[in-house]
């Protein structure tokens, strides 16, 4: 027997490690990520590694200046994750130096400032994500159709380096508008819907993929497939994702109903832009959202409807990343407010009492 | 109709899903463990006032003899496991984490493991009044058998308090790896429904519910067949999920019911008991034995071979572990009872006691130790506290020193069942975290006790000072008046003395 026999209980664990929650997201990702990452060909192929290695490398640099052990804090591949979820949102063709600002947003200002992991009040991706839509609005709007990799249009390997690490003048000749920004766009000249409608994406183009957009933003499907394995490994719970979608689809219904001509229709609003990125795998991240059911299905409603507002009647095409901030920022005052109701007491904290209602039944 | 009747269950919050490991040892019948060279029996194996010794070193004691009387109204005796010489009354190490020593006979067996004078078997028991059956499972120093230890009378006699209706009892046996109740209720199902029947009796309580977990299908089966010869049992199936046995959860599982906070069963008409308490109370007033012996499960991938062993209270563990082949391996952990609740054990000298339903030896990987990260708030804590509780944040207002703060959350709610760092993916020890808290609280309303009273001794201290200064000055003033009156009278005297002359 070892000389420390104070350790505590329990004597057996359940299979699971951060790393492991880490692991099955990425592992979640990878397929709408390898889809993106085909149909964006070269260009997104380097700037998802050059985001990535990043925020490895800003993640170990944070950790070796506040005195913290590299090792297991990077193996835990949050850092990896992070970045992950910040390339999946720039748009594909954007130049290198967005992808490393970013990641050095994310870690350093989003998430080791704060105290590292578990101690970041908002998403570092999306800190990272806002800022750089705020600070460079040009490159972060910039997107282009897809462009399969090896297909006839698609940019070979050195013409790519060029898209990615050179000037990035050429890419305008082919710039093409997300189908939340063409409504935008197209609603603002004075068309309906149905006039805007016919130059948009098709909702079967968003549900493959095959559509402008962020890397993430392609393939909703896949993407639904992905969120909903992640609950059945039980990473996420589905409180959260299904909130906000419900919470964006009934707004988005509503409205549509009341004047078509005005207002985009539910499916659009489910099928297009970061929603279903958003609701399963940036508004669920664990550190910024709520931890009990109830305080969950408020903090996904809260992002649905403040996405509708964003998307409908403010300034930006997509709003997911607003919206899960400002929640995020409201995730201390919902757990504060929303608990479990404790064994044997009352919601009030009062303990049960049978003989007040009469007896037991 | 007892046995096909179908019970509606009720779901609970929370839980987890442990590998149970019983397999290990479930099909190892209980065998008897040969007597040691020498029995220590701690006189504090139950919850309450320790118990008062009644012999003295060098003194013969013959199996069944009274070794210890209960003092006080929570308390239990000791009796001597089997006949031979006392050794000598003092300390030795607890069966504890901290390994302290504690009072405790040490009795040295003579081989012949005679009974002395034990009380007659009551022949018709269920004639007796319900104050017998409690007194007599008092005399026989029964405790509650699955781990809580606490005095088995006291709760037979709740009746007198409450109005019960239902008793249950617990055969989840939810822990990994323990199968010493799933063994009992396989071989021994008649005598402990015939327990059963006698608490009942003493409870004076009509419906009975004998719970065990979905994963014990013999057992369950065993009991069903039993309990055909007693109409008011019926064995429940209940779902296999880890705290399933913890009474509370119990009771909500079988009526849907919860326990007031800070209540007892009893303040919903429930009392439950273990498997074991049953038996022991059947050969309490069936055979007037006392409570000398128990089964344990010796368990482990680091035991050669895993059994379940009747064993003689006092045993040291060595024996056990002995008895089952020694180490396969050396264990990294020795623990007394599951893996969940279990203690961590200092040595294996210390002896086995009324409480102790195991003792495993644990290998690395059994374990899953790992070193702690920072918390991610993933909330599977949250998910799995079956009392509602948010865990991450209780702990870390114990971290930071807020002990009031995690009381306000529902740290006295908690039942230590340790799911919360069963789930947690930072490995952080959340339970334990709890546990100090709650000693800590504990520490600090003892001293505040204690403050209180000193305050008051002082205070009172003061007064009867002042009132023996004032009476001594009323005293002084009072002779001095009568001196002076005396002085007077005297002058007067004097004074009338001399215009007489």
């Amino acid at each position: 027997m070892r000389e420390d026999p104070l350790i505590p209980g329990p004597y057996t664990h359940a299979p699971t490690s951060v790393s492991r929650t880490m692991i099955l997201v990425m592992l979640a990702l990878l397929p709408a990520t390898l889809l993106s990452l085909y149909l964006f060909g070269w260009p997104a192929i380097f700037l998802f590694t050059v985001t990535l290695l990043a925020a490895v490398l800003a993640e170990a640099v944070s950790l070796q200046i506040s005195g913290r052990p590299p090792r297991p804090f990077l193996l835990d591949g949050s850092a990896l994750l992070t970045g992950w979820l910040l390339a999946l949102t720039l748009p594909p063709w954007a130049p290198w130096w967005i992808g490393v600002v970013g990641a050095l947003l994310a870690i350093v200002i989003g998430k080791q400032v704060f105290g590292g992991i578990g101690q970041n009040l908002f998403n570092p991706a999306m800190v990272a994500r806002v800022a750089l839509l705020i600070s460079f609005p040009l490159e972060m709007t910039l997107f282009n159709p897809p462009v399969p990799l090896f297909s006839a249009q698609a940019p070979g390997f050195l013409e790519s380096l060029s898209i990615t690490f050179g000037s990035s003048g050429q890419l305008d000749a082919i710039s093409s508008a997300t189908t939340l920004g063409h409504y935008k766009t197209e609603l603002s000249r004075g068309l309906t819907i149905d006039q805007a409608a016919g130059d948009a994406d098709t909702l079967w183009q968003l549900t493959l993929g095959n559509a402008a957009g962020s890397l993430g933003e392609t393939s909703a499907l896949l993407l639904l497939l992905s969120g909903l394995f992640l609950i059945y490994k039980r990473v996420i719970t589905w409180h959260i994702p299904l909130a906000m979608l419900g919470t964006l689809a009934l707004c988005a219904g509503i409205f549509n109903l009341v004047d078509p001509d005005t207002y985009v229709g539910p499916l659009t609003h489910l099928m297009s832009g970061a929603a279903i990125l958003g609701a399963f795998f940036i508004a669920t991240e664990l550190v910024t959202s709520p931890v009990s059911v109830r305080g969950q299905l408020i903090f996904g409603a809260g992002c649905g409807l403040l996405v509708y507002v964003i998307r409908t009647f403010a300034g930006y095409p997509e709003g997911v990343a607003f919206a899960v901030m400002l929640m995020n920022a409201c995730t201390p005052l919902i757990d504060h407010y929303f608990k479990p109701r404790i064994y044997g007491r009352t919601r009030k904290g009062e303990p049960l009492s049978y003989a007040e209602k009469g007896g037991e039944a | 109709m007892s046995s096909g009747k179908l019970i509606k269950l009720f779901k609970i919050r929370g839980g987890v899903h442990p590998d149970d490991r019983k397999s290990l040892s479930a099909e190892q019948p209980i065998e008897n463990l040969p007597m040691p060279d020498l029995l220590h029996i701690p006189l504090q194996q139950h919850i309450g006032a320790p118990a008062n010794p009644l012999v003295r070193r060098g003194e013969l004691v013959k199996k069944g003899q009274l070794l210890a009387r209960s003092q006080g109204a929570i308390s239990a005796p000791v009796h001597a496991p089997t006949s031979g010489r006392i050794m000598g009354v003092g300390g030795y190490p607890a069966h504890h984490a901290s390994g302290l020593s504690v009072r405790t006979i040490t009795l040295k067996p003579d081989g012949n493991d005679e009974w002395g004078d034990i009380p007659e078997p009551a022949t018709e028991p269920f004639t007796l009044s319900p104050e017998e059956i409690a007194q007599r499972v008092a005399q026989a120093g029964i405790v509650g058998m699955g781990g809580a230890t606490f005095p088995s009378a006291v709760k037979l006699n709740l009746r007198k308090r409450y109005e019960l209706n239902t008793l249950i009892i617990n055969g989840a046996e939810c822990e990994p790896y323990l199968t010493c109740d799933d063994r009992l209720m396989r071989e021994q199902p008649e005598e402990i429904l015939d327990g059963v029947a006698l608490m009942a009796c003493a409870l004076s309580v009509e419906k009975v519910l004998f719970a065990i977990e979905n994963n014990k299908p013999m057992a369950q089966a065993a009991i069903k067949q039993a309990s055909r010869g007693h109409p008011n049992i019926t064995m429940v199936g209940l779902p296999t999920r880890y705290p399933m046995g913890s009474e509370k959860h119990l009771v909500q599982t079988l009526t849907g019911q919860e326990t007031p906070a800070r209540g007892l069963t009893a303040d919903i008409g429930i009392v439950v008991h273990n498997v074991a308490t049953a038996l022991a109370v059947h050969d309490a007033l069936r055979h007037g034995r006392p409570l000398i012996s128990r089964v344990m499960t010796v368990s482990g991938n680091a035991i050669c071979n895993p059994r379940n062993l009747r064993v003689p209270l006092g045993t040291p563990l060595e024996s056990l572990i002995e008895y089952c082949g020694g180490y396969r391996q050396e264990p990294a952990r020795l623990i007394s009872g599951g893996p969940m609740m279990g203690q961590p054990l200092p040595s294996t000298r210390v002896p086995a006691v009324k409480g102790s339903n195991g003792l495993l030896a644990l290998t690395d990987i059994e374990i899953q130790a790992a070193p702690e990260m920072p918390c991610i708030r993933c909330a599977s804590c949250v998910q799995a506290c079956p009392c509602g509780l948010v865990p991450l944040e209780m702990a870390a207002n114990i971290r930071a020193g807020g002990l009031d703060n995690s009381v306000s959350l529902g740290l006295l709610d908690c039942i230590a069942c340790g799911s919360c760092s069963y789930v947690c993916p930072s490995h952080i020890p959340l339970v334990q975290y709890f546990n100090f808290a709650k000693g800590e609280l504990a520490s600090r309303q003892r001293t505040q006790h204690k403050q209180g009273e000193i305050k008051r001794l002082a205070e009172a201290r003061t007064v009867r000072m002042e009132a023996t200064k004032k009476a001594k000055r009323e005293a002084m003033m009072k002779r001095k008046k009568e001196m002076e009156e005396k002085k007077q009278r005297e002058a007067e005297a004097a004074a009338a003395a001399e215009a007489q002359a």
